[in-house]
């Protein structure tokens, strides 16, 4: 490794780090702005001793500065305090609804991949076309719609008129349909948008004539040329939306009433529970840290200059 | 040096009567290091490599060398406008390194550059009048009094140019318009850096011709930056090669060119549009 | 929610004529439907035409005019309380409308100036402010969001102050990657040794070249500040009752779906539409201000 790319690594996880800790710091400073949590847990009626000793379980009594360090404490060792409404552990909590909005962020990204990719190389082959044109109006109006309405009109569509599929909860693959479907709008536009951007930047290339001139087949010179080169923005892209998935699952999730972790978060914030919505915060933020740095690791394996 | 014109009245371009001449060199270089960081990997490179360099009032200084040889670096930095260094640079006297800023603000004056890209020159959404207004609002005490048309009469420019913005100019009056800015601040120094490169051969020798003229009639010095030899040779005193960072030679021209003393100079010779001089001597 | 990719535009020649005569006409073309919009529902209010604004339990759920047992007495049918949906719809576009163009202006105030400093003066200016660049853009700030929400409550400013969070950072990158490239341009070193100042150089020159990218920016952020709008209003976080946006709306529709599914459907076709105006209109400025750039 030469010196100047340690020092690169080294910039990019600084900077990382740091958005981590305003991030970490932001939420903490949410969770001490919130008014005081005892009158949330024992209600406002309660006598001033009872929130005094609860104040003091709670640590609440310390200087800011020690709270501060035993939560970032916490945050590294998993530990990301209890829950007001629930008296449960965050991370167990968090941990039980994962697997519902994985589950749905991975079937929406799998469906927008399927087609997003397809969309924008059929715009970027046929540049300036009507098919480039339609595509292109398309992936624009899937930025453009909320998603959440789209769902709705979905359940409007296919669970209230046609009776073809369930609208709520989960439980089958039949429930994941709709839902799925919704999640993939978002991103399905983002890829098709950046696939024909990328693809008609790669197919702009001089290597990409010299290879039709060599007599290779149209196809292979789109998907094996254009595309391979093609793929790194795509594959970003892939990896940073699936965090903005995460993220913006809440109004999904709350269409379909999935249990998942943007239910979760909303009942928090409806209960004012705000050890949990600072516990779902800064498991965000871990999320986002994480695909971020998998992003630098693709890029360096995919581009031999940063290595 | 018989010819300079030293009236100071603000109405004309000669040079400014606040900084009389004197025997202080407008510009001294002395052992000046310029490096350059690249952002992305963080290597550095050296683009000037210990250059010493001396103008005296009035003088005509031509730096020549390939592309990359750090002239533009050179002249930025030793005009105190770009990436400063190390080493010693005292511009009118004045160390740049123990200057205070509002210092260097109101000495900047006495040095204006003409660039390569004329167009790159200009700001773009600025009329040519609405941008000598602006000159004259920030010195008003050392522009000179002339009008905007006299002003573009002197560069051989029609008025009505005055109203058109950088897009409507040729390379030519473009170029002619950035040496009009520079006039009408009546500075001790011109920088110019490459200024018919970028212009069509027929324009070249007109906007040369000007340069000349005025050096003639504002007694200003030249640091004169060119590919050319015979624009250089026609224009300026003393010549500086320049080579990957380093002065390899230095002298007046008719010394330098009619006997170089350097393997690489007499290589640039060779090879430069310019050398055609030696045979019409 | 939407997060625009955009390239850094740098400073270009002006675009060849016929080029820009398209694009000037597209932008005709985009901004005219957008101006009738905004000019309806800020002048239907005034003409009296509109249904009166009153419950009818008598007419509860009312299907839009178009569809059986519907009236023209309302055009877009009735809410479970029988109050005329038309009127409801136009001044919750007011509200949609106004807060899609002060969120950008929230946003994009803050977001220009940083990118601004960031990119002329480098160093550790442009460190910290690059460091907050890659904060907000690599964080889960609607999740952030949702957490300032909770505890401020829903109003207004509350709205803005998220709005201007989640925006600023998308302009200030493609604000700092212009401006550096524009105080690359001689014509800041010919300003600099006429002994002009640091804040006219940036903000007399550097700001007016970069004033189309910016419009340009501001246009699709207006989109983007709608989008954030509704999700946070359907959810109950944005615009709350008694005030009325056309995200509230598909709020109070999402209760209906089995019913009335039209309460819904009304303003989300207008949020649709709307964005998608906009954001062709952003479009169509960024490629008329440097036709060689694409909006990713
Ligand atoms: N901002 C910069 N960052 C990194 N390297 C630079 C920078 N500016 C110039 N250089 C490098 O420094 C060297 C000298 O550049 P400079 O522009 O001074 O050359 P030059 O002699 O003016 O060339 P030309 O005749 O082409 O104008 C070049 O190798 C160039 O690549
Ligand atoms: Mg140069």
């Amino acid at each position: 490794m030469k010196a100047s790319t340690v020092r690169r690594v080294g910039g990019r996880l600084a900077s990382l780090f740091a958005s981590l800790l305003i991030a970490l710091s932001l939420a903490f400073l949410l969770g001490r702005l919130s008014g005081d949590p005892t009158a949330t847990i024992l209600g406002p009626l309660a006598p001033p001793e009872q929130r005094e000793a609860l104040r003091h379980q709670l640590g609440l009594d310390l200087p800011v500065l020690v709270q501060y360090l035993d939560y970032l404490k916490g945050v590294f060792t998993g530990d990301l305090g209890q829950s007001l409404q629930f008296y449960q552990s965050n991370t167990s909590m968090i941990a039980d609804r994962l697997p519902f909005t994985l589950q749905l962020v991975g079937a929406g990204m799998a469906l927008a991949l399927l087609v997003g990719i397809p969309l924008g190389v059929l715009a970027a082959t046929r540049e300036g076309t009507w098919w480039d044109r339609g595509a292109s109006t398309l992936a624009l109006l899937g930025q453009s719609v909320p998603v959440f309405w789209f769902g709705m009109m979905l359940v409007v569509l296919f669970a209230v008129k046609l009776g073809w599929l369930p609208a709520g909860q989960s439980g089958s693959p039949k429930h994941l349909i709709l839902p799925a479907l919704t999640m993939s709008v978002y991103p399905m536009a983002h890829i098709a948008r950046l696939t024909r951007a990328s693809m008609s930047d790669a197919l702009a290339e001089p290597y990409i004539d010299s290879a039709r001139a060599r007599g290779i087949s149209t196809r292979r010179v789109i998907w094996r040329h254009a595309f391979t080169n093609a793929m790194m923005p795509i594959l970003t892209i892939v990896v940073l939306q699936t965090g903005i998935l995460l993220s913006g699952a809440v109004a999904v999730e709350y269409v379909y009433s999935w249990p998942g972790l943007g239910q979760l978060a909303l009942q928090a914030i409806q209960f004012r529970d705000f050890p949990l919505v600072q516990a779902i915060v800064v498991f965000g933020a871990l999320v986002f840290v994480v695909l971020n740095l998998l992003v630098d690791v693709l890029h360096s394996i995919v581009d031999p200059r940063v290595r | 040096m018989s010819e300079v014109v030293e009236t100071g009245v603000p109405g004309d371009l000669a040079r400014h009567p606040r900084t009389p001449a004197s025997d202080t060199p407008v510009l001294e270089v002395d052992d000046l290091v310029v490096e350059h960081r690249d952002g992305g990997t963080g290597a550095v490179f050296r683009a000037v490599d210990q250059v010493s360099l001396r103008i005296a009032a009035g003088e005509s200084v031509a730096v020549v060398g390939e592309s990359g040889s750090g002239k533009t670096t050179l002249a930025m930095a030793a005009t105190g406008l770009g990436p400063r260094g190390q080493g010693d640079v005292r511009l009118l006297g004045h160390s740049l390194s123990a200057i205070s800023r509002t210092r260097l603000r109101r000495l900047r004056p006495e040095v204006q550059v003409v660039f390569q890209d004329p167009h790159g020159s200009l700001d773009p959404r600025q009329s040519v009048r609405s941008g000598l207004r602006e000159l004259r609002a920030l010195q008003p005490e050392r522009t000179s009094w002339i009008g905007d048309a006299d002003l573009l009469g002197r560069v051989r420019l029609a008025a009505d140019l005055l109203d058109r913005y950088p897009h409507q100019l040729s390379g030519g009056q473009a170029q002619r318009v950035c040496i009009a800015r520079a006039l009408l601040m009546r500075p001790r120094l011109i920088v110019a850096d490459e200024p018919t490169s970028g212009l069509d051969v027929s324009v070249q020798a007109d906007v040369l011709a000007l340069l000349r003229q005025i050096r003639t009639t504002t007694g200003a010095a030249l640091l004169m930056i060119s590919h050319d030899l015979a624009v250089v040779r026609s224009l300026c005193d003393v010549v500086h090669v320049m080579y990957r960072g380093r002065v390899v030679e230095a002298g007046p021209c008719d010394r330098v060119f009619g006997a170089p003393e350097n393997d690489y100079t007499r290589e640039l010779l060779a090879a430069m549009p310019g050398a055609r001089w030696r045979s019409r001597r | 929610m939407s997060q625009l990719e955009l390239d850094p535009v740098t400073a270009a020649p002006p675009p060849p004529r016929r080029a820009g005569r398209r694009a000037r006409t597209s932008v005709f073309w985009l901004a005219l439907p957008l101006a009738v919009t905004a000019v309806a529902v800020f002048v239907l209010p005034l003409t009296g035409l509109l249904p009166e604004r009153g419950q009818d339990l008598a007419a509860t759920r009312q299907p839009p005019a178009f569809l059986a047992g519907g009236s023209w007495a309302h055009p877009l049918g009735t809410d479970k309380l029988g109050q005329d949906l038309l009127t409801q719809f136009v001044s919750a576009g007011r509200l949609t409308i106004v807060i899609g163009l002060v969120g950008a202006l929230v946003a994009i105030g803050p977001g220009t100036l940083l990118g601004l400093l960031a990119g002329y003066f480098r160093g550790w200016v442009d460190r910290v402010i690059s460091i907050l660049i890659d904060a907000q853009l690599a964080l889960p700030f609607i999740l952030v969001a949702l957490a300032i929400i909770a505890n401020r409550g829903s109003s207004l400013p509350v709205l803005f102050l998220v709005l201007a969070l989640t925006g600023w950072a998308v302009c200030a990158r493609v604000t700092r990657a212009a401006t550096m490239a524009i105080r690359e341009r001689q014509f800041v070193i010919g300003l600099r040794a006429a002994g002009a100042s640091e804040p006219r150089i940036v903000f007399r020159h550097i700001l007016p070249n970069l004033a189309g990218t910016i419009v340009a920016l501001g246009t699709l952020q207006v989109g983007t500040a709608i989008l954030v709008e509704s999700a946070l209003s359907f959810l109950g976080l944005g615009v709350v009752p008694p005030m009325n946006s056309w995200g509230s709306m598909l709020a109070s529709g999402q209760d209906e779906l089995s019913q009335a599914w039209w309460i819904a459907f009304f303003p989300g076709l207008a949020i649709t539409a709307l964005v998608l105006l906009v954001n062709l209109l952003g479009d169509a400025l960024l490629t008329h201000h440097d036709p060689r750039k694409r909006r990713r």
